[in-house]
């Protein structure tokens, strides 16, 4: 069995700080980490790799920097790692970073291709099922579990808003994983010393064999008008004061917008 | 593309066992106002099987027109079944806008179509508006909330974007409104059938749908345990029916409250009439689930938490001794 895992580099948004007197978001020193849904994923792929011995390569596109991921899927015990970088996709929305990560895809081998649900910097969704299309594959999304037979048959758990289903797919089939649901194993002490060794190959769009006006911002249908902190309401009067008094507050402020 | 042969609102209806789901009906909402400003009408996408009957409801919710895919290869929801059938009636209607729920269905079915379709999709929209030259304009939330986007699809059609469930407003329903219902058949590929469906299983314990409520007492690290969470389900109890206790990320991750109870980015986006934040602190991402409710009351020790920045009423104190209190003063 062939896995292909995309992966993508994000900053962490959970570290992320408005400047309270300009409304703007503060960079610096934010750091950058594997897309958490990504590493879900490629967790799902290693234990298909523990348990059917096979072989995993992990894709990113984005810019050098992003390496760094892909020596920390190294370090998790994946075969081939690819970076697939090139001034041509910058300005991509998720239609033309699906095309561009669908070609490099075709020129691999696989029976199963995995993306994370969504990315934590745009929380999309898209790029999984999109990719799926483009490869003319069946898709899964928001899958939590996975019992491959061996053969051509994976059963899938996916999570609902008030439950799971459990699907059956036939490779080759694209997945969308939810980290909540699988939780990564640790790069190991000896696959990090390895990981520095290991090769990460370089693929730029001569790699890949796509229409030019389907990538990049030419490719992108949407557009980014503008954006803007958001603009927080006029907050309310905060007290401090006794229990007793608080508690008449809360009654008081219930009666007048009619709440009781 | 000649965009002027592109016409009209359309929403995607989700149902699930033939349950119309609130979503649609918010959404239907919003496409009345956005085809009022347009001058163009409403038309409701509705698949399923066995579900023809119910087209009357989404035309008293707003739909000018109805289009009912009536199919048992609709019956329950699958991929390629679904995006089959959106995209022959999206190529033979030619929408200019096409609104889904971000649903795990919605969120499963529009990048499919999107891809299909080679045009854009924006997702988790929170503001739909026609721009001056007739555009649609979606803002949403980037970077886990911490900044919005307003995005547009100029070149291309139709336009589409998710919302999230109860971003939207519905209509109250109108049993005199009048509308056109269309039969669409559309023809399945079957070979492309390649996923089945082998069963669906539900939480009954998750039988609680947080946007629902008209109240939401919810808790975060404040609260601190079962214990504490137990004193707010109390304070819930006295309002009845309405009242629902949520909580924040934090908790949910801790394992002391259920994933379907969690309010903001990760979690779900609720508007109710009362949302009494108990010791949470109000991270960017649980604010951007709740700071549309019409009532914010926030309780928490810290005088400089974010949340008391959204907050109608700020009390700076204990939930452990204050949330008893108004419990026993209220049943009163």
């Amino acid at each position: 069995m062939k896995i292909v895992v995309c992966i993508k580099q994000v900053p962490d948004t959970t570290e992320v700080k408005i400047n309270p007197v300009t409304g703007t978001i503060i960079r610096e020193g934010i750091p950058s980490i594997m897309n958490p849904d990504d590493k879900g994923g490629l967790e799902l792929a290693l234990r298909l790799k523990d348990e059917f011995d096979a072989h995993v390569t992990v894709i990113t596109m984005g810019p050098p920097q992003a390496d760094a991921i892909l020596r920390e899927a190294y370090a998790m015990g994946v075969d081939r790692a690819i970076l697939l970088t090139d001034r041509a996709f910058a300005g991509a929305d998720t239609l033309a970073t699906s095309h561009a990560l669908a070609a490099a895809i075709k020129n691999l081998d696989y029976d199963l291709v995995i993306t994370g649900r969504q990315a934590i910097d745009g929380d999309t969704a898209q790029v999984g099922p999109q990719i799926a299309e483009h490869l003319d594959l069946p898709q899964v999304s928001y899958v939590a579990d996975a019992k491959y037979d061996g053969k051509e048959t994976i059963r899938v758990k996916k999570e609902t808003e008030d439950g799971y289903q459990i699907l059956e797919a036939t490779t080759p089939c694209v997945f969308t994983v939810l980290a909540s649901a699988i939780k990564p194993r640790y790069m190991s002490v000896r696959g990090i010393v390895e990981a520095f060794d290991k090769e990460v190959e370089t693929w730029t769009v001569q790699n890949i064999t796509i229409e030019p006006e389907k990538l990049g911002g030419k490719g992108s249908p949407t557009r980014v008008k503008k954006s803007f902190a958001k603009e927080l309401k006029q907050p309310g009067a905060v007290y401090e004061v006794t229990p007793e008094e608080s508690v008449d507050l809360i009654i008081a402020k219930l009666k007048e917008k009619f709440i009781i | 593309m000649d965009k002027s042969a592109y016409k009209n609102v359309y929403v995607f209806i989700e149902q699930r066992g033939g349950v119309i789901q609130p979503v649609a009906l918010e959404l239907l909402g919003k496409a009345s106002e956005l085809a009022a400003t347009l001058g163009e009408k409403v038309v409701a996408l509705f698949p399923g099987n066995n579900i023809a009957s119910q087209a009357q409801t989404l035309i008293e919710y707003g739909a000018d027109q109805v289009v009912v895919m009536d199919c048992p290869e609709l019956n329950d929801y699958l991929t390629e079944q679904y995006a089959q059938a959106m995209y022959q009636a999206i190529m033979k209607f030619q929408p200019s806008i096409v609104l889904f729920g971000a649903t795990t269905i919605g969120r499963d079915l529009a990048p499919r179509l999107s891809a299909r379709l080679e045009t854009g999709l924006t997702a988790d929209c929170t503001k739909l508006e026609i721009s001056e030259d007739g555009q649609l304009m979606m803002t949403r939330p980037a970077f886990g909330g911490n900044l919005m986007a307003t995005i547009m699809c100029t070149e291309h059609r139709p336009q589409m974007s998710t919302v999230r469930p109860g971003v939207m407003r519905r209509l109250s329903a109108d049993k005199s409104r009048k509308g056109e219902v269309i039969t669409f058949q559309p023809e399945f590929n079957t070979a492309k059938f390649r996923v089945k469906l082998v069963e669906t299983v539900k939480n009954d314990k998750g039988k609680i749908d947080i946007t629902e409520a008209k109240i939401l007492v919810s808790g975060g690290r404040g609260v601190g345990n079962k214990e504490g969470f137990d004193k707010l389900q109390a304070l819930a109890d006295v309002f009845g029916d309405k009242a629902v206790v949520s909580s924040s990320r934090a908790m949910v991750d801790a394992g002391i409250m259920e994933a379907d109870r969690q309010v903001g980015q990760t979690g779900k986006t609720v508007r109710p009439d009362l949302y009494l934040a108990c010791g949470i602190s109000g991270a960017i991402q649980h604010l951007a689930g709740m700071e549309e409710s019409d009532l914010i009351i926030a309780i928490n020790k810290d005088k400089f938490a974010p949340i008391f920045n959204v907050a109608d009423l700020g009390i700076v104190g204990d939930v452990h001794k204050i949330i008893p209190m108004l419990t026993e003063r209220l049943k009163k």
